[in-house]
């Protein structure tokens, strides 16, 4: 193998050439010079040279500390109670320059839960960062289902021989070829609070029932806004590659499970489904590889607001690199989601692999 | 490039001639499609100067300001800067700390009676200097304040903490308006730390420690700074200004329909005002919070590149528009404070009398620059998540102390900032 490619093979690798310059200039080289950047303090600007510090960069983000808070106590012991409220210390008096807890030095909440008296405290070096990490996760865990299944079954739709069908399918298209930045922009009038568009579609719906809702402002229903309408953009993609697996598949299993009286449910099962195998492969990994890559909905429409409640990975790197001059920390970011999307890439290779 | 001037020259009629001998400099601008007269003025100035001396011919570039920044940050890194660069103040010591700037090495004396805010210092010399300074006003109607029982505050007696509160309270208990306070959260990016850290700094915080530059503890999560934070907080909780998810166009035409009773705005928003309102319309100081009142000043300066290569050149073009004359031109073009006195007295909005004439007070009594530091770039968008989270219910003193951490992280990973 290794020597057909070498050997006489001039004008496949000149064809080669364009895309391999291409990714190895956009890609390749860009993602080594950020693993080197991550190991440094490069700024973006700056008259300091850099220097190598090493894994620093790495550990300032994913530092963390378990601590058990004691709630304040009276001169008999007993933990003070003020309006049915245990009473706590803040934590800061810990976390900040306090020379008997040097591990939790700089550190900050991330979550807590009470264990009977106590408070158990989970610190972490850079909350912001974390939240990120879980909003992303909590991203790809919602969207790739979702948004698979839900092209799954436009394109189970749209594949009829109906008359106008590919209106339809144009209509299902059409949020792909429009940008994300224009999407999100009117998307962002969408959730608008008060007499938005949807909260007097919901309003007019229910017959004034409807209290508005702030929906990108509120941290609880920030993301499954975002999430919402990421879906409802991306799906339409992914439904003509779902379509292409279903127009792959011989018609000829239809006629002979219609023949053997199969019924809808049985020939989706025995014959549309496997038939789908690979297309559906396929579009688990893209699907979650753009969700860890989401960014432009979230710069337009929140900028990981309100509360970090949808801070994300991407839109960290670039706030950091970017917008903070801090190259070194952005890189790091962009390595770590590398290494995520590598690993559930992998896995999600080795679960789906053909058996034989 | 190359042909650059003699395309210039042509284009101002009949001096390719003369041309080939100009030097040429190129200037980078900010204002590409600007709403109001602006870039029409910088282009006008350009012109006059090519003309009024046959050695230099400056050729301008537009960039839309979203993007302006970028490209110059970009442009460093290429090596490929121009030769004159518009540049906000308060990022002008980060540019010129990281050498994209050179001192303007202009004659001070030349800047005589100017407002201290369109001059840009940095290490003790000048790098930059604006044509104009922009400034915010709690921008209300007098019948508002009249109907509701409130004192029309002024610059000797601006309102204290407890009767500005009180002046929210009663405005809100009226039921009038949906918020009786305006004060611009959908503007996210620079308005917050130019519009709020005066109110902070009227609290007895700040962002930054300003004596040393090297650290926040103590200025932005001290005691004055989380009582600012409570009451800013408190702002959003009694439902007394609307929040982070304001509406754009709410935040444009709100007090102008009512919607809101006071509005925290810049001065670049006062024609509209005026013209609804006529003499009803009011401009009042920012209030007392302890500490003074203040608001911030400092806006779009020239300066030149570190790597021009004519920086007498530049230095001239700076002079020629550093004369009262442009002032009036653009301060009449766009609303904005003319930079001294005597211009004032000859423009339409600033001079005694005029509609704007309240601002140009403002600006000279009350007017403090941002912090004066390499690291304001970062300590500003810190700043700015600080307060969008405060504002939205996180607790107040975590918040300032992880903003104190993140912004000394950064110093202490510049070395300083060069201080």
């Amino acid at each position: 193998m290794a020597s057909k490619l070498t050997r006489s093979n001039r004008a496949g690798w000149l064809m080669a050439l364009p895309g391999v310059g291409l990714i190895a200039t956009f890609i390749i080289v860009p993602f080594f010079l950020a693993f080197g950047f991550s190991l440094t303090n490069q700024r973006l600007a700056s008259p300091n040279p850099t220097e190598y510090v090493g894994f620093e960069n790495y550990s300032d983000l994913l530092g963390m500390a378990f601590f058990t808070l004691e709630p304040e106590r009276d001169e008999a012991g007993n933990a003070v109670v003020e309006d049915g409220e245990i009473q706590y210390p803040r934590l800061r008096k810990f976390t900040r320059n306090n020379p008997d807890y040097p591990n939790l030095q700089g550190k900050r909440e991330w979550f807590s839960w009470q264990s009977g008296e106590n408070r158990k405290v989970v610190l972490a070096s850079d909350v912001v960062f974390m939240k990120a990490l879980v909003n992303t996760v909590t991203f790809v865990l919602v969207v790739a289902p979702l948004q698979s299944a839900l092209a799954l079954g436009l394109a189970l739709l749209i594949n009829q021989k109906l008359r106008g069908i590919s209106l339809f399918r144009a209509i299902y298209f059409m949020p792909v070829v429009v940008s994300i930045v224009v999407v999100s922009l009117l998307w962002k009038f969408i959730y608008s609070p008060g007499d938005g568009l949807l909260n007097n579609l919901l309003s007019g719906l229910t017959f004034g029932l409807w209290q508005p809702l702030d929906w990108l402002g509120n941290p609880s229903t920030a993301l499954g806004s975002i999430i919402l309408m990421s879906v409802w953009q991306g799906v339409g993609f992914h439904m003509v590659i779902w379509l292409a697996g279903l127009q792959t598949i011989s018609p000829t299993l239809y006629e002979a499970a219609e023949i053997e009286g199969s019924s809808k449910w049985q020939t989706f099962r025995y014959v549309t489904w496997p038939g789908l195998r690979n297309t559906a492969v396929l579009i688990l990994i893209v699907i979650t590889m753009q969700a860890f890559a989401l960014y432009a909905q979230i710069d337009v429409m929140t900028s990981g607001g309100p509360l970090d409640s949808t801070q994300v990975l991407v839109f960290q790197a670039v706030e950091r690199g970017y917008g903070k001059q801090d190259i070194s920390g952005g890189s790091t970011i962009s390595v770590l989601l590398f290494l995520i999307v590598l690993a559930i890439s992998l896995l999600q290779r080795w679960l789906t692999r053909e058996r034989t | 490039m190359r042909y650059g001037p003699i395309l210039a020259a042509a284009m101002l009629g009949g001096m390719a001639s003369a041309a080939a001998a100009q030097t040429e400099l190129s200037l980078w601008y900010h204002g590409a499609g600007s709403a109001n007269a602006e870039e029409a003025l910088v282009n006008q100035l350009v012109e006059e100067f090519n003309a009024s001396q046959s050695d230099y011919t400056v050729v301008i570039e537009t960039f839309p300001q979203g993007a302006y920044n970028d490209a110059v940050g970009a442009a460093a890194l290429a090596g490929k800067l121009p030769d004159i660069l518009d540049v906000d103040g308060p990022v002008m010591p980060n540019w010129a700390w990281a050498g994209y700037m050179q001192p303007l090495g202009i004659d001070e004396a030349k800047l005589d009676g100017f407002l201290p805010g369109p001059i840009g210092r940095w290490n003790g010399e000048v790098y930059s200097v604006g044509l104009w300074d922009a400034a915010v006003a709690m921008t209300t109607r007098r019948s508002t304040l009249e109907d509701n029982g409130i004192r029309v505050p002024t610059l000797d007696a601006p309102w204290s903490l407890e009767e500005f509160n009180g002046a929210l309270a009663t405005l809100k208990a009226s039921g009038k308006f949906e918020y009786p306070l305006d004060l611009g959260m959908a503007w996210t990016g620079e308005w917050y730390p130019y519009a709020f850290s005066p109110l902070l700094q009227s609290f007895g915080g700040d962002i930054v420690d300003r004596s040393t530059y090297q650290t926040a503890e103590g200025v932005l999560n001290g005691d004055e700074a989380i009582a600012f934070g409570e009451w800013w907080q408190s702002l959003f909780e009694m439902g007394y200004a609307p929040g982070t998810s304001q509406d754009a166009a709410d935040r444009d035409t709100g007090l102008l329909n009512g919607k809101y009773a006071i509005a925290w705005n810049g001065n670049w928003a006062a024609l509209p005002v005026v013209e609804a309102f006529g003499d009803d319309a009011l401009f009042l100081p920012a209030p007392d919070f302890g500490n003074g009142s203040t608001i911030g000043a400092a806006s779009w300066q020239f300066g030149v590149s570190g790597t021009s290569e004519h920086p007498d050149g530049a230095r001239a073009f700076i002079e020629f528009a550093l004369q009262d004359r442009w002032f009036t031109a653009f301060s009449d073009g766009t609303g904005l404070i003319p930079v001294t006195a005597a211009a004032a007295a000859d423009t339409q909005n600033y001079k005694p009398g005029g509609a704007l004439e309240v601002f140009y007070g403002l600006s000279e009594a009350q007017a403090l620059v941002r912090p004066v530091t390499p690291g304001y770039l970062v300590q500003a968008k810190v700043f700015e998540k600080a307060l969008a989270d405060i504002a939205n219910g996180a607790d107040v003193a975590d918040t300032l102390d992880a903003a104190v951490d993140e912004i000394n992280e950064d110093i202490e990973a510049n070395n300083g900032y060069g201080h």
